[in-house]
This record gives structure tokens, sequence and C-alpha cells, in this order.
């Protein structure tokens, strides 16, 4: 058993606060997370539909994404505020990596921000669109690779809080180049999943067929991560061993339920299961971490706020969830409750109304490579005071109707 | 270049690319409620497609900020650690309710910009307003982060009996937080006010001179004007709380190298810390104890008072302080000019040239007094990170590589700021038939955007009675007879323009082409091919769009 240093008086606002942030981390990886993976076959999509496909990756995120980024930037601010001491220490042994993630972040958001769909795209637009992939994938590669990282005990830091860092166990260990593909695996897999629920038709089989590709990823990783962690990570290993194997258990029936779940076409079901198996994995982590923030010298007890700002931090979260909750439920219940869009192909009238009154777009976005349904389809749901949409998703007059 | 200069500059330049689009994303919103809330009061279409557009910069610009404030926050460790280890405690409270802040406006942003279609017209101006007032707050916690640096209230007992430490009132309690708040964020609004309103003008100078242009600039100018007079006055707050609070900055601020009793206001100058002195700067005796004091004999304590490795750089602070003073007393200049012009010339400010220029001349002047009034804060504050606690050379990282990421990242910033001025310079408006275009007015009405034939959906609100005349958007905009009447093109979604096709004659063409798609539109579009149109990006846009209509939907 390993020993745990716990820092004087109640351990108990300690806890609590890691585990807001551990739910944070949890709420970036289930939805943050999903954004990375929509990046991921943004940058892999292929095929006679490669461009619908970016169409409805980008219309999947586009309401949400800027939500789902802040989770990031929560955990963050939870983390110098509540354990400063593992924030400066993070902060120094991570310099590279984490300038590498910043530059993936900026870069990504950017590029959500600029692009536009391919048959539309001009000047730098066209560039923008393969940074957006790109900096999708690597960027959620360097995050899984510091999970491991400060898993891997390559990461020292002294009485006086002088930091060393053996890259290569920290770093450039199998280990960790591993935990950080097998995140981007397991995030591409979520994207494809929650993509198979708002899709239809051959985009649905598309996304149905990636997700089974990328379960097939998660699981091939995981296996050749097995019998690296007890040597990598010996400590997180015992520790799993001791506490998380019914957590590391869950994670694996749970990878396969949704796996069976998509196989069969039970899309819905499968969201809820991919879902259920990311939480349980990271929490199986955490587990296994715990208490330490920095294996080994860096502890939740050890790196802790006063415990006036943990109880701040306590009292102000809750508060803060008071907002936040309903508002997040009014966004997804707007955009993705029991889903107006996902009954909408991609291109539909609605569609594009939505995705056009959100984006500055080039006059041609009306004209991307979706496919339109026909000219007179009433709009599903006149707008405002309900002109149909169809006619004007065109700005033209209906067809038929001849210039003069 | 040591760590601790790169690591300065890498701050500098992160923080001030990311204040612009912070401004704006804090500005933009206002204006955009603004808009939609005239819209649904007078359901004029002209406030409409301003709402619409302006959601569309608010998008960007908030984007923007999010990542670049992503960014700062990760810098600030990576950066400082040390500092961040002694200052994350006190300042966390105030990031912790930015992160609030932050995560609401991103939430309701979300909702604005996706929602014109899914909610009704009030409850969608409705969620404008948490837009709105979020980005505010999150403007006024950060700066409260920020005051604590430079007045650390209470960080003797955070240092020596952490249990007893009260963030809340460490932060809050702090009399540097109110008047900072208050005048930075009033700098946003002016910030964002005066760009906006030199965009129009921009306009009106190429000949686009059409109602909604003219309520766009008077809207921009409306909170342009109240920002830009409210600033000398929170100014004023600030700068006496600094001379009592921070004597030090003062002294830089105001090239005040000896201590000295009715001490002048120096106008200008540039100060030699050598020799103490201040060439060609303009001297108002007195005033500057009076301003500082309220009484012309006060003594002034200068730089003489402590030691020279405590000053920060004299030169840099007084400048840039001279040019944030200069820039708010002009931009309230060029307000008083606009209202003067506005009240002669009812409904024709837009044609007096001189005045259009001198607002395109002042569209900067926000930013450049926000930026330069940030750079008198922090480089005034020098050489401590938490004055009087903690120098800044204590908390900078031990990492190497700092001048490294010091060159990538402001590569990566310029490139950002290379493509988002590509971006913002396209987004244009769509003709409002009636309003930006009135018949006759030789294809000088739309912005050079989007033309009715070629325009995206939008949810266009049926204007009660108001029939677009088939003068229609297209044909006003095209200038072109023969162009297809648009029914019910009562807006439009704002498109991007072609760099440089804002000659007020042809909107549209991006591609050659274009003109006669748009004339042909729809015999096109009985016998398109399936498929896109011909030709991959240089294919006629009429047709491609044309073509996509008439595609069976391929489920």
């Amino acid at each position: 058993m390993v020993f745990v240093p716990v820092g004087v008086g109640d351990p108990l606002p300690e806890t609590v606060v890691a585990v807001v942030l551990m739910l944070a981390l949890t709420a970036y990886a289930v939805l943050g997370g999903a954004d990375f993976g929509g990046g991921v076959w943004d940058l892999l999509a292929r095929g006679p539909r490669a461009e619908a496909q970016r169409q409805a990756i980008a219309r999947a995120m586009g309401p949400v994404w800027e939500a789902n980024h802040v989770w990031l930037i929560f955990a963050l601010v939870l983390l110098f505020t509540a354990f400063p001491r593992a924030y400066s220490s993070l902060g120094v042994a991570l310099f590279v990596p984490f300038h590498l993630v910043l530059a993936g972040i900026v870069l990504r958001g950017a590029a959500f921000v600029f692009r536009a769909p391919a048959a539309t795209a001009a000047g730098p637009q066209r560039a923008w669109a393969s940074v957006f992939g790109a900096a999708s994938t690597i960027t959620p590669f360097l995050l899984g690779a510091t999970l491991a990282a400060v898993s891997s005990g390559g990461i020292r830091v002294d009485a006086d809080g002088t930091v060393t860092v053996d890259a290569v166990n920290a770093w450039f260990s199998p280990f960790s180049l591993l935990v950080g593909a097998l995140t981007v695996a397991l995030f591409a897999y979520l994207a494809a999943v929650y993509l198979t629920v708002e899709t239809r038709g051959a985009l649905q089989e598309d996304f149905r067929r990636r997700a089974l590709g990328a379960g097939l990823a998660v699981a091939v990783l995981a296996a050749v991560l097995l019998p690296l962690a007890p040597r990598t990570a010996p400590h997180l290993w015992e520790l799993l061993s001791e506490r998380g194997r019914p957590l590391v258990a869950a994670g694996a029936a749970l990878a396969a339920l949704s796996a069976w779940l998509v196989w069969r076409r039970r899309f819905l079901l499968a969201r809820v299961a991919a879902v259920a198996e990311v939480v349980v994995l990271l929490w199986g982590w955490a587990l296994g971490q715990w208490p330490y923030l920095i294996y080994p010298d860096v502890t939740v007890f050890n790196a802790a706020a006063p415990d006036p700002i943990l109880r701040f931090a306590l009292w102000v979260t809750p508060v803060g969830l008071l907002i936040l909750i309903p508002s997040l439920w009014l966004l997804f219940a707007v955009f993705k409750g029991d889903n107006p869009q996902a009954d909408e192909p991609v291109g539909s009238p609605r569609a594009q109304a939505d995705e056009a009154a959100a984006r500055p777009a080039l006059r041609r976005d009306a004209a991307a490579a979706s496919p339109a349904p026909h000219a007179d389809e009433p709009a599903v749901d006149p707008a405002f005071q309900g002109e149909p949409q169809a006619e004007r998703a065109r700005g033209g007059a209906p067809s038929g109707r001849t210039g003069r | 270049m040591d760590s601790l200069l790169a690591a300065r500059l890498q701050m500098a330049i992160s923080l001030g690319f990311h204040m612009i689009f912070a401004s704006l994303a804090v500005g933009m919103p206002v204006l955009m409620l603004m808009a939609e809330g005239l819209y649904l009061r007078r359901r004029d279409p002209r406030y409409l497609e301003l709402a619409r557009t302006w959601g569309k910069v608010t998008a960007i610009t908030f984007a923007i900020g999010a990542v670049s404030g992503t960014a700062l926050s990760f810098e600030l460790g990576l950066l400082w650690p040390a500092f961040m280890e002694l200052a994350g405690p006190a300042t966390g409270p105030a990031f912790t309710m930015e992160g609030f802040a932050f995560f609401t406006e991103a939430i309701f942003l979300g909702l604005y910009l996706y929602g014109w279609n899914r909610l009704s017209p009030w409850a969608h101006w409705l969620t404008g307003i948490p837009v709105a007032v979020s980005s505010a707050a999150s403007s006024v916690m950060v700066v409260a982060a920020n005051a604590w640096m430079q007045n650390p209230v209470a960080v003797e007992t955070l240092l020596a009996e952490p249990h007893r430490f009260d963030p809340v009132r460490a932060l809050f309690g702090n009399p540097a937080w109110p008047v900072m708040a208050i005048h930075s964020t009033l700098a946003c609004y002016a910030a964002t006010a005066f760009m906006v309103a030199a965009v129009y003008a921009w306009a009106a100078l190429r000949g686009h001179r059409d109602p909604m242009r003219r309520s766009a600039l008077r809207m921009a100018m409306a909170l342009g004007t109240v920002a830009a007079l409210l600033m000398p006055v929170t100014g004023d707050a600030s700068a006496k709380f600094v001379a009592t609070n921070q004597p030090v900055k003062l002294a830089a601020m105001e090239a005040q190298f000896e201590t000295e009793a009715g001490a002048p206001l120096r106008l200008g100058g540039l100060p030699d810390p050598e020799t103490g002195a201040v060439p060609y700067a303009i001297e108002i005796p007195g005033m500057l104890s009076w301003l500082a004091y309220g009484d012309t004999r006060a003594v002034v304590p200068g730089l003489d008072r402590v030691p020279r490795d405590l000053w920060p750089n004299v030169p840099v602070t007084h400048v840039a302080f001279q040019v944030m003073v200069i820039a708010g007393v002009l931009m309230v200049l060029a307000a008083a000019w606009y209202w003067w012009i506005a009240w002669r010339r009812r409904g024709a400010v837009m044609d007096h040239r001189a005045l259009m220029r001198g607002l395109v001349a002042a569209g900067p002047l926000g930013i450049v007094a926000l930026e330069a009034g940030w750079i008198v804060t922090e480089v005034g504050r020098q050489p401590w990170i938490i004055r009087g606690v903690m120098r800044t050379a204590e908390a900078v990282t031990p990492a190497p590589g700092v001048v490294t990421t010091l060159v990538a990242f402001t590569l990566l910033y310029l490139l950002l700021s290379a493509t988002l001025v590509w971006l913002l310079r396209r987004i244009g408006h769509g003709p409002v038939p009636g309003v930006t275009a009135p018949p006759g007015a030789g294809g000088d009405g739309g912005s050079g955007s989007a033309v009715a034939t070629e325009a995206l959906a939008s949810a266009s609100p049926a204007r009660s009675g108001a029939a677009p005349s088939s003068a229609s958007a297209a044909q006003a905009t095209t200038g072109r007879a023969g162009t297809p009447a648009v029914p019910d093109a009562t807006t439009i979604e704002a498109g991007l323009r072609r760099p440089g096709a804002g000659t007020g004659r042809s909107a549209c063409p991006a591609v050659p082409g274009a003109m006669t798609a748009g004339a042909g539109l729809h015999q096109r579009a009985a016998v398109a091919p399936d498929g896109p149109g011909p030709g991959g990006p240089s294919g006629s846009l009429g047709a491609r769009g044309a073509g996509r209509a008439a595609t069976p939907g391929v489920e």
C-alpha cells in the first residue's frame, strides 16, 4: 500500500474540490472530447460524401462547441485556485507540451471560425480547413499524454518547489504515446457515435462505420496498454488493481456494449453507453491516481490552497451551477433535444438556415455541396412569422419561376 | 534575450492581442442587442439585418477572444509559475467567477447565433442579454485579479496565516478594483463603438449611404459617445487612486522625477531617466498636484523617493499615458463633431465627407487608448508582479525555451490577425429592399455583398404589409435589369465581400460568370445537372445554387 501523506486539518474540502475538478475534466472529455473527435473525422473525411460529412460535423458542433470548450478553462482555473502548487509545477514540467496544446487550441478555435464548406471556401479559408482537422487530432493526443506523464513518475518536485523532468520517462515512453493515441481514438469514437445520432441515411452509415473502426482502435490500443501499465506506472497499476478493478471491468464492458449497440444501429443507446465508457475509464484513472496530482511528489493535500479558498470554491460552484445547468439544458434542448435537427438531412433548409444565420459565410455557402430537398418543399418550422424558408434558402424564387 | 524579457514580451503580445477581441466581444453584444431591440419595436428590417451581421461579428470576436483567453490562462502558469503559486489562491476566486460568466456567455451566444429560426423573436432577443451582461462581468472579474496584483490586499495574511485569508474581501474589498473595472470596461465599449463607426463611415465614403448604415453609424456613435464622455471621469478617479496607492506609478506616468510641491502637469515629452529631465513637454504649473490631490500646492512624491532599481520604465509609462489621454480627448472631439453635423444635416450626415474621413481615422482610437492604458498599468507596476511582494524577475519560469515560444506565438498571432482582418473585411450587409437600396440609387445600394439570388436562408420576418418592391434586392444590388424578382427577400444573409468589391456597383460576382448566373438562375435551375454546378470553386455560383436546388436529396 502506498503511503499517503495527509496535510493538517480536515481532508474533506480538498477531496471535494478534487472531485469537482474531476467532474469538470469529465465534462470536458465527454463534450469537448467529442468536438476534438469531430475534428479528427473532418481530417479523415473521405469518399463521395466527404464534404457532407464535414458539414454534418460543423453543424453538430456549431451551437455547442464554445460551451464545450469552457470546461477546460473551468478545470484549469479550479486547478490553480485550489491546487496552486500543482499548477505551477505542471507549468514548468510541461512547458513545451502545454505550449503545443495551446497552439493547437488556438489554431483549432480559429480554424473553426475561419472554415467554410470546401465548395465555397476562398483564399485563406482553404488552408484553415485542414488546420482544423490537424489541430483537433494533435491536441487531444498531447492532453492524453499529459495524463500519462503525471502518472508516470517522470516529473519530480522537490520540497523547495524545484521541478525536474525525466523527459524520456514522462513523454517519450511508449506508455505516454499510447495513452495519447488512445485519447484520440476514444474521442473519435465518441464523435462518431454522436454523429450517428445526428445524421440520417448514407451519412449515418458513414459515421456508423467510422464509429466501429474507432471502437476497434480503442480496443487494440487498450489491449497493448494493459501489459505496459504495470511497468511504466506501477503505482497506478497497483492502485487500479486494488481499488479500480470493478471500474476497469465496467469500462471494458461498456466499450463492448456501446460497440454492439452501434453495430445493431441502436444509436441513441450507443451514445449513452459510449459516454458512460469514457466516464468510467477517466474515473478509473482518477482512482488509481488518487491522491496524487503529480505522482509521486504532489498530492491533493500537499498542494492545496488555504482552506478559506477551497471553501470559497466549493460555495461558488453550486451557485454558478444554478445559473449554468439551466442554461446548458436550454442550449442542448434547443439544439440537441429530441433533436429536431436529427430528422433533417444535412443541407435541409432548416439546417442551412441555422448555419447561415450563424456564420459569416461566403455567398456560395448556399451552394454548399450538400444535397437539398425539392424547391417547393415547405419549411419544417416557419421561422419568426412563418415565411417558408425553403424558398429563401436559395434566396430565389421557387423553381419554375423565371426571371423577367 | 533572457527569459524574463521574452516572457514579458510573450505575455504582452498575448494580452495585447486578446484585449482587442475581448473588448470587441464586450462591446458588440450591446450593439447587437440595441439593433435587435429596435427591430422588435419598429419592425424595420434594417435593424434585423444589423443585428444579424453584428451577431456574426460578435461570434468571431468571441471565438478568438475565447481561444486567446484560454492561451492566457495557460500562459500564467507556463510563464509565471511562482507568481501563480502565490497569487493563484488569491486571484482564483475572481477567475472562477469569470469562468462562470464566460461559460454563460458561451451558452447564450450559441443560442443567439443558431437560434434565429428556433426561438420566438422576443425569446431570441432575451438570449442576447446574458451575452452582453456576462461579457462585461468577465471583464470586471479579470480586472479584479489584476487589481489585486496592483494592490495586494491582505497579502500579509495570505503569507503568514493562510487559514485566515478571506479571498472575497481581498478581491472585492480592494479599492483599486471598482475604479479599474469601470474604467477598463467602458474602454471596451468605446473601442468597439469607434471601430464599428469607422466601418460605416468607410462605407459612406465608398458610396453606401442608405438608411440602414446611417442607423448603424448612429447607434455606434451613441454607444461611443456615452463611453467616451465617461472615460475622463473614471480615468480621473483611477489616477487619483493611483496617486495615493501607487505613488511610484503616478510619478512614472507623469514623469515626476523629483518630489515637489505644486507639481506641474507635463503634456507630452520624452522623459530621460538619466538626467531627470523631460524635454519637449508642455508644463501646466500646479496642475498635477491639483489633479492628484485637489490642491495646486500639494506635494507630489517623485521617483527620487524609491531606489533606482524599483523604478518602472519611465519613458514607456509616460508616453503610453500621454497616448491614452490624447486618444481619449480625440474620441470626445470626434463624437462632438458627429452630433453637431448630425444635428445640422438631419439624415445627410453620411454625405459629410470630412466627418466620415474623421470617423475612419478615429476608428482605432478606442483600441489605441485601451492598449496604451494597459501598458501604463502593467509597465507602471514594474518591477513588481505583485506590488511590494514579488518581483517579476522572481516569478518567471525556470524552463528553457521561452524565446522560442515567444517567436512561435508572435507568428501565430500575426497569422490570426491577418486572417481575421481578411474575414472581417468580407462581412458585408445584404441589401434590404426599400432600406438599403432606394430605387434609382443606381446600384448604389448593396454593400458589395450577397446578392439576393445567392443569399442564404434567413429567417426574415414577414414585413407587416410592406411587400418588397420588385426593384428587388438583386436588381438593386447588381444594378442589372433582368434579375429575377425575389419575393420576400426582405433580409439577406450577410455575405462576404470580395476584397475590393466595394465599388458600389456590382456587388457580387466573386467569380466570373456569376453576373449572368444571377440573370439566368431559374432557367438554369430547371435544367441543372445533378450535383454541384460546373467546375469546382470557380464554377458559377448561381448555377451551383440552382443545381443544388434541383437536385433531389440524396438520402
